[in-house]
């Protein structure tokens, strides 16, 4: 609690850097990441972030030093040549994008871990620490390094922000912008180095290896809460903001805790999150409506029960034991009492004696469901030329989802009908 | 068979286009003239997308040249609309109606520019042209193909042009729908605006278009559609008398042949 308290009040200027400087990095990340995953290009993001180890080994052998303005060159330099390592393969080779950024991936990577391995040998005492770039650790977020990021995910949160149009434009219908004169190539360049820049900043807090998913897993989240790309952009920075504070906040808690992975998995559970709950689109929600329409099948259909038999002594009013309902339909007696149970509480159904009826409200229900089957069952005649012993089993479901307005639009087209195809009446 | 316009609006002269080497349409060359719907009309694989897309600058063409009003596309760009296949995009896309028609306000805006309330308005009034205005907030994955293939069009008229490239704005469409359409190019013809349709339904070609270009790989006709549009044009178009023209084409690629001698 203590910790939380220290850490929240941001009076150790260490934190307040470490914290600004994740916020910063993570949102900005975020921010290209949502275009890159609208534009599919979500793989080429994870080739980036690998590719640019090399550049920062080969800033290091240079200069000796860790000196960050070089190491972020160098891995800029690198990222880059990666893309067009990728670009030109699927160019000019028989070999499909996908396998050409696998292999470029690898290829990088491993060069990149080949000279790492190469540097701790030497025995340079400068060194130490340039392990840090392979998983991050944001408490080398301080000073003058802090005050460079903080400029490069500025300059990516301005520049999309100021091409945000353009870019929807591109990553939603290339050809045409192509044809309204838009310059396509450059603005893919433009935003192939605002991936490559968004990496960058990323690697000494998050690392190389996971900075991709810093780049994507918000994005996807956030595709699962909105239909609209800004508010999609926005909740996709809030939860790389939100999961660069909480990796912050872990590493400060636990201090041999790399910043990165933390990051990652903050956001991950995010995206889990989102998956499974997510209004409309999650998994949960749409168990939730089928369920939901389970049992209003349900309850129409025994209504329909009862209307059923009440047709037989026109007596729909008459009260029937669960035998008796079992008798015109098959339905599993757990459901049924269930469902009568529900329908009771509806005030649909009125129950004495373990015996059911329907009341005023129950009936007209009832009429409605057997109503918009007959006609439905008409329609089908009439209009599709279908033979009136095949309606049956595609009323029993339609009459479950037509609508009022559908209702009065079947009615107006059948010219208010009495009798059904099976020349049974159709109740008002 | 070719009968050119006299004051031509798109003049397309000598063209040929090729996938990796491989030509897949040969010195195609045809004039229209204003105020025109003309519909490419061919089999499958005639190559009436690529003309399509080769006038509008897509792809590059390996000789011949494009002209529009007597310029090339660079310099009279916003006059000129273009409408892609509907399957080309993904309709998953998070945006709304009203934001695909405002994109027909981007190339008037520029870069950097966002749109106003009058681009709002414009837009509004396209989609309502199309019959599409109670839709203006739907999410685009909410539509029928119909529907999507309205707001296609809308779009393309919210960018105000004088000359329309659809392809196959008839495909997958219901029959209200295709009224819909044939009605407002016609409006649209009268308006003096030309409209250069791809089409692949014979029998409503007669009917739709007043100029016809008959492609398979070739130009087999070119010209007002009484004139052309011949059982004997349209049988050298769909009777495979052409396999020589595709075997040559074959073999350019896999022997990696320049399509025209250096």
């Amino acid at each position: 609690m203590q910790n939380l308290i220290d850490f929240f009040s941001f009076s150790d200027p260490n934190v307040r850097y470490v914290v600004l400087g994740t916020i910063l990095l993570s949102s900005s990340a975020a921010m290209v990441g949502a275009f890159i995953l609208l534009q599919k290009k979500a793989l080429v993001g994870d080739a980036v972030a690998h590719s640019v180890l090399p550049g920062i080994c080969a800033a290091f052998l240079f200069s000796g030093s860790k000196n960050i303005v070089l190491m972020l060159a160098g891995a800029f330099v690198s990222g880059w040549l990666s893309l067009v390592a990728i670009d030109y393969i699927t160019a000019k080779s028989k070999i499909k994008k996908d396998a050409a950024i696998g292999l470029v991936l690898a290829v990088f990577f491993g060069v990149g871990m080949v000279m790492m391995t190469f540097i701790q040998q030497t025995g340079n005492a400068a060194q130490s620490g340039l392990d840090h770039f392979i998983f991050g650790k944001a408490a080398a977020l301080v000073g003058d390094d802090l005050l460079i990021f903080s400029i490069l995910a500025a300059v990516i949160l301005i520049t999309v922000g100021l091409f945000f149009k353009a870019f929807t434009l591109v990553a939603f219908d290339k050809n045409y912008a192509q044809a309204l004169g838009y310059p396509v190539r450059r603005l893919d360049l433009l935003l192939t180095s605002l991936t490559v820049l968004a990496v960058v900043t990323g690697i000494t807090a998050v690392g190389v290896v996971l900075m991709a998913a810093m780049l994507i897993t918000p994005a996807a989240a956030a595709r699962y809460w909105t239909n609209r790309i800004r508010h999609m952009v926005g909740i996709a920075v809030a939860f790389g903001a939100f999961a660069g504070l909480a990796g912050a906040y872990i590493s400060y808690v636990a201090p041999s805790m790399p910043t990165g992975p933390w990051m990652v998995v903050v956001s991950t559970a995010i995206a889990f999150f989102s998956f499974f709950f997510a209004p409309k689109k999650g998994i949960f929600p749409r168990m939730y409506t089928q369920y939901k329409n389970q049992w209003i099948i349900a309850e129409e259909n025994t209504l329909k029960i009862f209307y059923h038999l009440g047709e037989r002594n026109s007596h729909f009013n008459g009260m029937r034991g669960l035998n008796e309902l079992t008798s015109t339909r098959e339905m599993e007696r757990a459901t049924l009492k269930a469902t009568l149970r529900r329908l009771a509480t509806k005030e649909l159904l009125v129950t004495r004696n373990n015996q059911w009826g329907l009341t005023d409200k129950g009936y007209q229900q009832a009429a409605r469901v057997v109503r918009l089957h007959r006609m439905w069952e008409l329609y089908l005649t009439k209009y599709m030329d279908i033979p009136a012993d095949h309606v049956h089993d595609d009323a029993e479901t339609i009459e479950h989802i037509l609508t009022p307005e559908l209702e009065r639009e079947l009615e107006h087209q059948l010219d208010y009908p009495d009798k059904d195809p099976h020349n049974t009446k159709i109740p008002k | 068979m070719i009968i050119h316009a006299k004051e031509p609006v798109l003049e397309v002269h000598d063209l040929t286009v090729s996938y990796s080497r491989k030509p897949v349409l040969w010195g195609i060359d045809f004039t229209l003239p204003s105020g025109c719907i003309a519909g490419v009309v061919g089999p499958n694989g005639a190559g009436k997308s690529t003309l399509l897309k080769t006038i509008m600058g897509l792809i590059p063409p390996s000789s011949g040249y494009v002209k529009l009003f007597g310029h090339p596309l660079e310099e009279v760009r916003h006059r000129v609309s273009y409408v892609p296949q509907r399957e080309s995009v993904d309709w998953d896309f998070p945006v709304s109606v009203l934001d695909v028609v405002l994109m027909g306000r981007y190339g008037k805006m520029g870069l950097l520019r966002n749109p106003d309330r009058q681009d709002k308005a414009m837009a509004m009034d396209c989609l309502d042209k199309m019959g599409m205005s109670a839709f203006a907030k739907r999410q685009i994955s909410q539509l029928s193909g119909g529907q999507q293939q309205r707001v296609f069009l809308a779009r393309a008229l919210a960018q105000e042009a004088d000359i329309y490239f659809m392809d196959e704005p008839f495909a997958g469409v219901d029959a209200a729908t295709e009224q819909a359409i044939i009605t407002l190019l016609r409006d649209m013809a009268a308006a003096n605006k030309t409209i250069i349709v791809v089409h692949h339904d014979l029998q409503s070609a007669r009917d739709y278009f007043d100029w016809i270009i008959l492609l398979n790989m070739r130009l087999v006709a070119g010209g007002p559609t009484g004139e052309v549009f011949t059982d004997e044009m349209i049988q050298q178009a769909y009777g495979g008398r052409l396999n020589l023209l595709a075997q040559v084409g074959d073999m350019m690629e896999k022997r990696a042949f320049p399509t025209r001698e250096p």
